[in-house]
């Protein structure tokens, strides 16, 4: 006799109880600390903190163990945990002239007030695998130089000074900035929306978008004006004391590209910008995020926007992994009753297929 | 740590007034898609955050609360929804149709009519009934407004054109109090008729789309169709094998790779009602009239 | 800590007076026209706003929401700083801006086309107009017809026949218009924009 599936409670509660062990792994190896994966999965915590929204080391290398190190599912993880926290407002610009720098360069001069300073990077390692690391390392200290008092002006001011490039577009101080997390996104976007929506956004998804328009799919000619990762501190104006507190300071990343012309009859040509933020050190992230958001400034600019890094409504509806993910996933959902409904009616469809296809020939044998 | 505490029902009570705003007007406005500030919630996007959210916004203490995901209450969606709203809000819960105050639902409506008071709330993914037609938000927003549904018609006539028929068996559309063309929702269109003047409310929740709409208790809501081609609903051709029931959505079941098949109740609680009733079907006939046979 | 003292209460249990207040304006928004009684225990709502009009303030008012007031409630800063205090609510002095008017009677009623009406597009981004009578007793008797109706609802109230004239000419522009919440004392009737409004015995 046929009984209906029963007991899908009991059968969540053991595929949990599977997943912690899976997540633990053998347990004669002993369990990874918050601070070696803060630590030494640094790069990752920093794309969690990124696209989690959430600038908080400890709760994102958490949520890395806990997503047994699926990067998306801990990024999930820390932003349905931000979605419970009071918002008290939004702290003052950053000022990243003013950032304590550990990575510094330009493309666009050879030397720049403050040097070049290559600083932890990937950049000229040969890329060898390091049987070394299996057997526990122990590297020599790094070199170290006093901390430079010489000031480090970011290299699109220095353009700006002879109006080689657009000035950046100011917000208007008076407009409260925008928060897509608080009010649901519509379009067109302005652009506060729209650089928060890339800086919350799957990596992968803008690298891709960014690499397009290099290959010609809303070409924008870009040079890596600046790219700088340090230290900057944060402040923020409480109503009752009525001037900026410091808060303290936190790690980013900035890229500031510097593209092809604008100008008109009135307006001498100048370059253009693209504008890419993100926490801790996310070089990658900010040089795609960059690269589309010159690329989504298009109608901004007056430019044609044909190629899919343009197209404003397109990128910034799909750039979110978290939600992209669980529409993708959704479908291991049951789906049988919408499915079967469409069996339903394909099995009809095919029944009349065959009837009309016997009738004609029917008819034809007739009409012999 | 910053440890995590949880308010009534999971959300904070600012998102709560957010979202009950947005039911409000969807209420106002029968089959108009509210935009609402969607949160994060803590399952997936596409597994229910909208009608999560929606549920979380209405529940009370004195509610009880019903979950089903494609007819059924023991599928493992609507058993981990029920959960969440066990843990967070403490409510009742019951698989009943007539017992519930709130009924949560994935791609069904329940069999049994449903009374005044009721809540159906449904999951939506999709919820822009244009989407699959023009997938820009900017231009559908714009055929809603003009009330220009024309693009829907033609869509749907190429169907026959092609067919014979019209090729959707699921998320059928409707237009709602004569105005707005609305999504029901991936329901199979045999649920469609149920909408129609229903005594119930009907609030529907899209958390990934950040929407919200609502039909109405006894409000209009007709399937689209043509004169020469009328809206017409798709069953199984079958009694159920466990109730006898003859009038109830199906489910297909496989019971062997060759070609063996039974059909029973999608809405497991209206099937169990019928046996406690003394309805029976063919796979579970009573042993003494099994021997008269 | 003086400020507060002076101010009267709100609800005594957020959370759950909250939701009762919304399901009762949820219910009274999609059956038009019946009359809910609220439960929401609030004994200190400030003059001259009603138990009603000051549970639906605590339940849907917040920064997000700019509050238009009538004189009359404007005048009166037990009400404002009330308000303030309790869901701070920007006040508006554009009718045009307000996502809620606060109306403590009918005598001054601006016209209804000075309120925002939503647009084609967004027919949602309007203004919610809550409106204080005397009683759900007294006055004319209405029939009414629209979506949440089973054939026609009655209601008796004291409404002005410039308002209900008002309205209906605003009607023709639906989806665009205005939906109303009714309240006298600690009941309240809601009239969504799709609801018509006739005088009994009319049809």
């Amino acid at each position: 006799m046929y009984v209906a599936v029963k007991g899908g409670e009991r059968a969540i509660d053991n595929a949990h109880r599977l997943l912690a062990d899976r997540r633990r792994g053998d347990r004669t190896v002993p369990e990874l600390s918050l601070a070696q994966i803060s630590e030494q999965l640094a790069l990752g915590v920093d794309r969690v903190m990124v696209e989690g929204s959430l600038y908080d080391r400890e709760l994102a290398a958490l949520a890395i163990k806990q997503a047994r190190g699926d990067l998306i599912e801990a990024i999930f993880l820390l932003r349905a945990f931000r979605a419970t926290l009071p918002r008290f407002g939004a702290t003052e610009p950053l000022d990243t002239a003013a950032m304590q720098v550990q990575r510094r360069i330009s493309s666009t001069f050879k030397d720049v007030p403050g040097g070049q300073i290559l600083g932890p990077t990937f950049d000229y390692t040969h890329r060898l695998l390091d049987p070394q690391l299996d057997l526990g390392s122990d590297p020599e200290l790094p070199e170290r130089a006093p901390v430079s008092s010489e000031d480090m002006p970011r290299v699109t001011d220095i353009l700006g000074r002879d109006g080689l490039i657009e000035a950046s577009p100011q917000a208007d101080a008076e407009v409260p900035v925008g928060d897509l997390t608080r009010e649901p996104l519509s379009f067109p976007a302005d652009r506060d929306l729209r650089l928060q929506n890339l800086a919350r956004g799957d990596e992968g998804f803008l690298l891709a978008l960014g690499y397009s328009t290099q290959r010609g799919y809303g070409r924008s000619h870009p040079f890596a004006g600046e790219i700088r990762f340090g230290e900057v501190e944060l402040e923020f104006v409480a109503e009752d004391a009525g001037f900026a507190v410091p808060l303290g300071t936190i790690a980013v990343t900035e890229c500031q590209m510097v593209n092809q012309f604008k100008g008109s009859a009135t307006q001498p040509p100048c370059f253009t910008r693209g504008y890419g933020l993100a926490f801790g050190q996310s070089e990658r992230k900010t040089m795609a995020m960059a690269l589309v958001d010159r690329a989504l400034r298009a109608r901004e600019l007056g430019e044609d926007a044909l190629a899919p890094a343009q197209d404003e409504e397109f990128v910034l509806s799909h750039s979110d992994n978290v939600q992209a993910t669980g529409f993708v996933e959704h479908l291991k959902l049951p789906h049988y009753v919408d499915f079967q409904s469409e069996l339903g009616l394909l099995r009809r469809l095919r029944e009349e297929f065959e009837q009309d296809a016997g009738n004609n020939g029917a008819m034809q044998e007739a009409a012999e | 740590m910053n440890a995590p505490s949880y308010n009534f029902a999971y959300l904070d009570e600012q998102t709560k007034r957010m979202i009950r705003r947005a039911i409000l007007k969807a209420i106002a406005i029968p089959g108009y898609q509210v935009p609402f500030a969607s949160r994060e919630m803590p399952m997936p996007y596409g597994w229910g955050t909208g009608g999560v959210q929606v549920t979380a916004a209405i529940l009370g203490p004195s509610d009880v609360l019903k979950v089903i995901d494609q007819g059924s209450d023991d599928t493992t969606n609507a058993i981990s929804i029920r959960k969440f709203f066990a843990k967070t809000a403490g409510v009742a819960t019951t698989t009943r149709t007539d017992e519930a105050s709130v009924i949560q639902t994935r791609h069904r409506i329940p069999e049994a009519p449903l009374h005044e008071g009721q809540v159906l709330v449904y999951q939506v993914p999709i919820p822009e009934p244009l989407r699959f037609l023009e997938p820009r938000e900017t231009e559908t927003r714009r055929m809603h407004a003009l009330a220009e549904y024309g693009l829907m018609h033609v869509k749907l006539y190429e169907d026959i054109a092609k067919f014979g028929h019209i090729a959707t068996a699921y998320a059928y559309p409707v237009k709602v109090a004569g105005r707005y063309v609305m999504d029901p929702s991936p329901t199979p269109k045999f649920d469609n008729p149920k909408m129609d003047n229903c005594p119930a409310l009907q609030l529907f929740g899209a958390g990934r789309e950040k929407r919200i709409y609502a039909v109405p208790p006894y409000t209009e809501v007709v399937s689209l169709d043509f004169e020469d081609h009328p809206f017409t609903r798709y069953r199984q051709n079958a009694p159920c094998a466990l109730c006898g029931a003859e009038d109830s959505y199906l489910d297909e079941i496989v019971t062997d790779d060759k070609g063996g098949r039974m059909f029973v109740c999608s809405d497991t609680d209206y099937c169990e009602t019928r046996r406690a009733e003394g309805h029976f079907g063919s796979a579970n006939a009573p042993e003494t009239e099994r021997a008269d046979v | 800590m003086k400020m507060t003292n002076e101010l009267a209460a709100g609800f005594a249990d957020k959370v759950v007076s909250a939701q009762a207040t919304f399901r009762a304006v949820m219910d009274a928004m999609a059956r038009p026209g019946t009359v809910q009684q609220l439960n929401a225990k609030l004994r200190h709502a400030p003059s001259p706003l009603m138990p009603a009009a000051a549970a639906i303030a605590l339940t849907l008012f917040d920064h997000d929401t700019p509050i238009w007031l009538d004189a009359p409630l404007k005048a009166t800063s037990a009400v404002t700083s009330w308000l303030r205090f309790h869901t701070a609510a920007p006040l508006t002095s554009d009718t045009a801006d307000a996502a809620f008017a606060l109306l403590s009677g009918v005598d001054q009623i601006p016209a209804l086309d000075q309120f925002a009406l939503g647009s084609n597009d967004y027919p949602d981004r309007s203004t919610t107009l809550v409106l204080q009578l005397s009683s759900f007793e007294a006055g004319d008797a209405f029939e009414l017809q629209g979506p949440g109706i089973n054939g026609r609802a009655s209601l008796h109230a004291p409404l002005p026949a410039e308002l209900i004239a008002q309205r209906a000419a605003l009607q023709p522009l639906f989806p665009r218009g205005l939906d109303l919440i009714l309240v006298a004392g600690d009941a309240l009737v809601a009239i969504p924009r799709t609801t018509q409004i006739m005088p009994k015995g009319a049809v």
